[in-house]
């Protein structure tokens, strides 16, 4: 990684090498004040902030409490049952996996096209590529609310270009047919810049003489880019599926400004249907029920899929 | 992608294409920030007719109305204190829990890495209920503290990869030559270790900075007075409140997003290397 190129070259060449055998096993009896001063506060605020919650959504799945003195009505597992019967928690799964399909099929291959397109040296190349990033960098928040604007039945870009083709005002977002795919156009939008940086890389990371070779032996683009870049890009494409769906179970503040999961739950996520039927609700062990129900998703999912595909590194 | 194969034809079509493709989408992206920073300089009604165009007439008040009012700073300071608390407490307490997983060989040093790294796998929405209790039940409620804290907690393991990713790099001759003159690790990590990682101080502080100040969830659970609402939150009451004023809410858009963009072209670098070299870590 570029980060390298930081050390000083000096301390690179390993001046002092010839000593370093016994030095650090001399001083083992010394490392405890380095581990008792520089772990315990990340452990500390890990455990606490992090590890336990998740620990406690456990416990309080199994109960009905609104979070005010002991959690004592025991309900077993009535919370996950209330859960799966709920049409609006179904709704949200789907909605995931349809996140999720969008993103394997449109946002990657198109991240990925115009990664190959920017990876060359073509003049305007580091503007284009700022110019995609841009939207991953701005808040959830702000974007949602921007397209909330462009997708205006009255005053939004789309209205204004319904009008100039002779249409009637569509309002997408109040649309309970419509709302998700216009939510999903914005989550490409968002986030193809993202993918496309680390497809960058990844190609830049591709040597040239494989594609000079190929080019000698008379190969055409296409089959450069099936037989050479496809298999070497292979653990960034690894990657950048594995955080599109993370990321998908994550979506939460991209909606809220734009419908807030409505109309009629038709766009509820996971994370939007624990704060409507949770969090705004105070409804601690149904809430604990759907995070505990997220959280199994994304760890058998994580552990599955390194499993699979990431077993070098 | 294959369809045009330059090399056989006489006129070199592919620069047409690839500049197409680039303009469009850069066209898709921008259109819509531009129409936002633009639709704050027009009235409701042109709105209505004409949300595309350059304003008719250039109309200040919207922007001048935001920028006199002190809620508009209000938020900004707001979001400013919570992010400085979260990469001050982050950079500390990350770079030194990192230096003992680069540098100190010990007994469950795997496990406990592996440890933090779990934290990388789920969204920090899934804790949320139990994490409200714990922050009231603290008394951290509606405290720039309690929304900080877990801030930091869910950014570890991250920030701990991408520093010791770096210190790995920091050859062990070094460390061993100074532990060897009797140089104590925590002196060696501070005289050696931290000066030498300015850019991964960078990066991760830039990269947390900006998670914290366009974090959402969070600030929604944990605070409740408006005073003390960063951006995200006071943006989506000003919209509650100005349904369809567009021209104002898109003035505050702008003015909120703003600063967002003047820091990511001014340290591109970083925020590039930052949010993708992390990925790629993982």
């Amino acid at each position: 990684m570029a980060f390298s190129d930081a050390v000083p070259k000096t301390i690179k060449q390993g001046t002092l090498g010839g000593r370093s055998l016994s030095a650090r096993q001399g001083r083992i009896g010394s490392n405890w004040t380095v581990l008792v001063l520089f772990l315990p506060p990340a452990l500390l605020l890990f455990t606490l902030f992090v590890v336990i919650p998740i620990l406690q959504a456990g416990w309080y799945s199994f109960f009905d409490w609104n979070g005010y003195g002991r959690p004592d009505h025991f309900v077993g597992m009535r919370n996950y049952l209330l859960l799966l019967k709920q049409h609006a928690f179904r709704t949200a799964l789907t909605n995931n996996v349809l996140i999720i399909v969008v993103s394997l099929v449109v946002q990657l291959p198109l991240a990925l096209w115009l990664a190959t397109l920017l990876a060359q040296r073509i003049r305007g190349a580091v503007a284009f590529r700022m110019i995609f990033f841009l939207p991953y960098v701005l808040a959830e928040i702000a974007a949602g609310m921007i397209w909330r604007f462009v997708y205006d039945g009255d005053y939004g870009l789309v209205a204004s270009l319904a009008h100039g083709l002779g249409f009637q005002s569509v309002y997408l977002l109040a649309d309970r047919n419509l709302a998700m795919y216009a939510i999903i156009v914005v989550i490409v939008w968002k986030y193809f810049g993202f993918h496309m940086m680390l497809y960058i890389a990844g190609l830049q990371s591709i040597d040239r003489s494989y594609y000079e070779a190929a080019e000698i032996d008379g190969a055409t683009r296409g089959q450069m880019f099936r037989r050479i870049t496809l298999p070497l890009l292979k653990p960034t494409i690894v990657l950048t599926v594995f955080f599109s769906v993370i990321g998908s179970m994550q979506l939460f503040d991209l909606i809220m400004p734009m419908t807030r999961g409505g109309p009629s739950d038709s766009t509820q996520t996971m994370v939007t249907y624990l704060y409507s039927y949770g969090i705004t609700r105070m409804r601690i062990g149904f809430g604990s029920a759907v995070g505990v129900t997220l959280f199994l998703i994304c760890v058998i999912f994580a552990f599955g899929y390194k499993k699979a595909f990431m077993r070098n590194e | 992608m294959s369809s045009v194969n330059t090399s056989r034809r006489p006129f070199n079509l592919r620069p047409i294409y690839v500049y197409g493709v680039l303009i469009l989408m850069a066209g898709i992206v921008l259109i819509p920030l531009v129409a936002t920073a633009l639709g704050g300089f027009k009235s409701v009604g042109e709105l209505r007719t004409d949300p595309f165009g350059l304003p008719r007439h250039w109309n200040f008040d919207a922007y001048g109305q935001i920028l006199a009012s002190g809620r508009y700073w209000q938020m900004q300071l707001n979001s400013l204190i919570i992010a400085c608390m979260t990469v001050v407490l982050t950079l500390a307490v990350a770079s030194m829990a990192a230096f003992v997983f680069a540098q100190v060989k010990f007994f469950g040093s795997e496990f406990l890495l592996s440890y933090f790294l779990l934290g990388l796998m789920f969204p920090a929405a899934t804790a949320i209920l139990p994490l409200f209790i714990k922050i009231r039940d603290l008394g951290l409620l509606d405290t720039y503290w309690g929304v900080a804290l877990p801030q930091v907690a869910f950014g570890l393991g991250m920030s701990i990869l991408l520093f010791r990713n770096f210190f790995k790099q920091i050859p062990e001759e070094l460390l061993d030559a100074a532990l060897m003159d009797g140089c104590s690790y925590i002196r060696f990590f501070w005289s050696i270790t931290l000066p030498l990682s300015r850019p991964i101080l960078a990066t991760v502080g830039i990269v947390t900075f900006v998670t914290s100040w366009n974090n959402y969830l969070l600030p929604l659970i944990l605070l409740n007075s408006e005073s003390k609402y960063p951006w995200p939150l006071g943006i989506m009451l000003y919209q509650g409140e100005y349904t369809s004023a567009w021209n104002m809410i898109l003035a505050f858009v702008t003015l909120t997003i703003l600063p967002t963009i003047i820091v990511f072209f001014a340290a591109q670098k970083h925020i590039v290397a930052g949010l993708t070299s992390g990925a790629v870590k993982g």
